[in-house]
């Protein structure tokens, strides 16, 4: 893809401006980094950050049936959300593979704000759309098999990923943060809890979520606001610290946690179970698109399953794609990898044959034809001491 | 960007220094700011023999390894294995204590396939 062919967020001029390294990015322009990946993961564990999310993608679904429709879409149960709160959640095929992971947002008792992942927008919409329109003209033989009784389609959808910027605000001083710029007497939201502030003329829907680990804030708005609130934010941070950080800083932060990115650690080639993520999947729930398939790898447990390990030693980091090995023999592959800032040493995420998955067992990494020792480990790979 | 002009230079933006009848070489300052912080070093073998524009030692940052080559056809007689516990040298002091390896060299003549510090600025912009 050429340079000319990327999307740019309306933050981009700010990125360039304040000289952060560019990289293209799920078809985005994006700030890789501004000064070190290093320097910008640890003024987030230590202090806060604030990391353009523009890219992502915002969908608004409303209607009489927006939530029955929804939760034979989603894993997880829409049922769970009162007006305000979220959940994570996962868009599956019929064969149970993962299109997308996202959030929803219950915004009102049927209107619904679902955030995408930036590479999956046009996939997730048209997969979307075309069930939805299957089942207005009632040729439910096209759609997952259950789902021919299964929910009425008086259901809008809505592409609003062009109207809306984002920023992640994280660290332990984004309350400190907050109070600043918003007064003593605003609260955050819960966690988990979405709410809409309008401070200075600007309108933001701001959630208590993020990809870090540290407490933090999402927070979405107008396009032509975002470079106000950016520089606002930055201004009113630097006090506490602050500093702006890159998709960099964002993947060894995320790493750490364990918190899966999709096109690395989780595809369509593998299943919300397989991932260890079972947790976001209701089974009780009658039908949604793959509840079968997840049923029976339940049953009879995942034939692979995705880890987090640790390198043993001095060794290079890893990397995706390398080989992962137990008494000399081929077990899976690395889909994330990296070296730790926080713990100083390599960590990663594989894919493994299932009867090597136990918590502590002893692997080997293959890096340029040599094998590192290395071990399974328990999630999260950083714990705050 | 610092390009000291009594050293040469590769298009892969290794930089060489003459030292008898060996060179001393590493990366520039350029390439170490485009690396970002180097987390790893991997170096080559002692003793072992390289061809030009052969990928001989490997540099690591947070995000990205990279292949360093041997800029000319020689032999490995010197390691930094500074490096090997202190990777950061590379972005802290490229041209002076960050070096990765010292070649002996059979032909002098291969250097004039290099560039000189201008035309090496010219190619960094």
């Amino acid at each position: 893809v050429s340079e000319a062919a990327q999307k740019t967020t309306p933050l981009y001029q700010e990125h360039v401006r304040r000289g952060a390294k560019i990289i293209p990015f799920g078809g985005w322009l994006m700030p890789v980094q501004y000064t070190s990946i290093v320097e910008e993961h640890q003024a987030v564990r230590n202090n806060v950050g604030i990391f353009d999310i523009s890219h992502m993608g915002q969908f608004i679904i409303e209607g009489a049936s927006a939530g029955a429709w929804l939760n034979t879409m989603l894993t997880n149960n829409i049922d769970k959300l009162d007006v305000g709160t979220g959940q994570y959640t996962f868009l599956l095929n019929q064969t149970g593979g993962i299109i997308d992971d996202l959030i929803v947002y219950r915004i009102g008792d049927q209107q619904f704000l679902l955030v995408v992942n930036a590479a999956r927008v046009e996939e997730d919409f048209a997969w979307l759309d075309r069930d939805l329109r299957l089942c207005k003209q009632g040729r439910s033989p096209d759609r997952p098999s259950g789902l021919e009784t299964a929910a009425p389609c008086n259901v809008d959808l809505k592409n609003r990923s062009a109207n809306f910027g984002g920023v992640a605000i994280q660290g332990p001083k984004v309350v400190d943060l907050f109070h600043t710029l918003l007064g003593n007497d605003v609260d955050l939201p819960a966690r988990n809890h979405i709410v809409d502030l309008e401070p200075g003329g600007m309108r933001l829907a701001m959630a208590r979520t993020g990809y870090t680990g540290e407490d933090g804030v999402e927070v979405f708005f107008r396009a032509e606001d975002a470079a106000k609130l950016w520089n606002l934010v930055l201004e009113k941070g630097n006090q506490f610290g602050i500093k702006p950080c890159g998709l960099g800083a964002r993947d060894t932060l995320r790493l750490e946690m364990c918190y899966p990115l999709n096109g690395s650690d989780l595809s369509p080639e593998h299943n919300p179970i397989e991932a260890g993520l079972g947790f976001f999947v209701d089974l009780n729930k009658p039908n949604f698109t793959g509840r079968d398939v997840l049923q029976r790898a339940k049953e009879n447990g995942p034939a692979q399953k995705l880890v987090p390990f640790r390198m043993e030693g001095k060794g290079p980091p890893p990397r995706p794609h390398y080989s992962v090995f137990r008494n000399g023999e081929r077990i899976g592959e690395v889909t994330s990898g990296t070296l730790s800032p926080s713990l100083n040493y390599g960590i990663g995420m594989a894919y493994l044959s299932a009867p090597h998955t136990k918590i502590g067992t002893k692997i080997e990494i293959e890096i340029r034809g040599q094998k590192f020792p290395a071990t399974i480990e328990k999630k999260p790979l950083y714990k705050k001491s | 960007m610092n390009v000291p002009d009594d050293l040469l230079y590769t298009e892969s933006h290794e930089w060489l220094k003459r030292e008898g009848e060996n060179v001393r070489v590493g990366v520039t300052d350029h390439a170490q700011a485009e690396l970002t912080d180097v987390v790893y070093v991997e170096l080559p073998k002692m003793d072992r023999e390289a061809n030009a524009r052969e990928a001989i030692a490997v540099v690591e940052s947070v995000k990205a390894a990279s292949d360093i080559y041997a800029p000319v056809k020689g032999k490995v007689v010197d390691v930094n294995k500074a490096l090997e516990s202190n990777p950061a040298l590379i972005n802290s002091d490229p041209f002076g204590q960050g070096w990765i390896f010292v070649l002996k060299i059979g032909n002098a003549d291969d250097l004039k396939q290099l560039k000189d510090a201008a035309a090496y600025r010219k190619q960094i912009g």
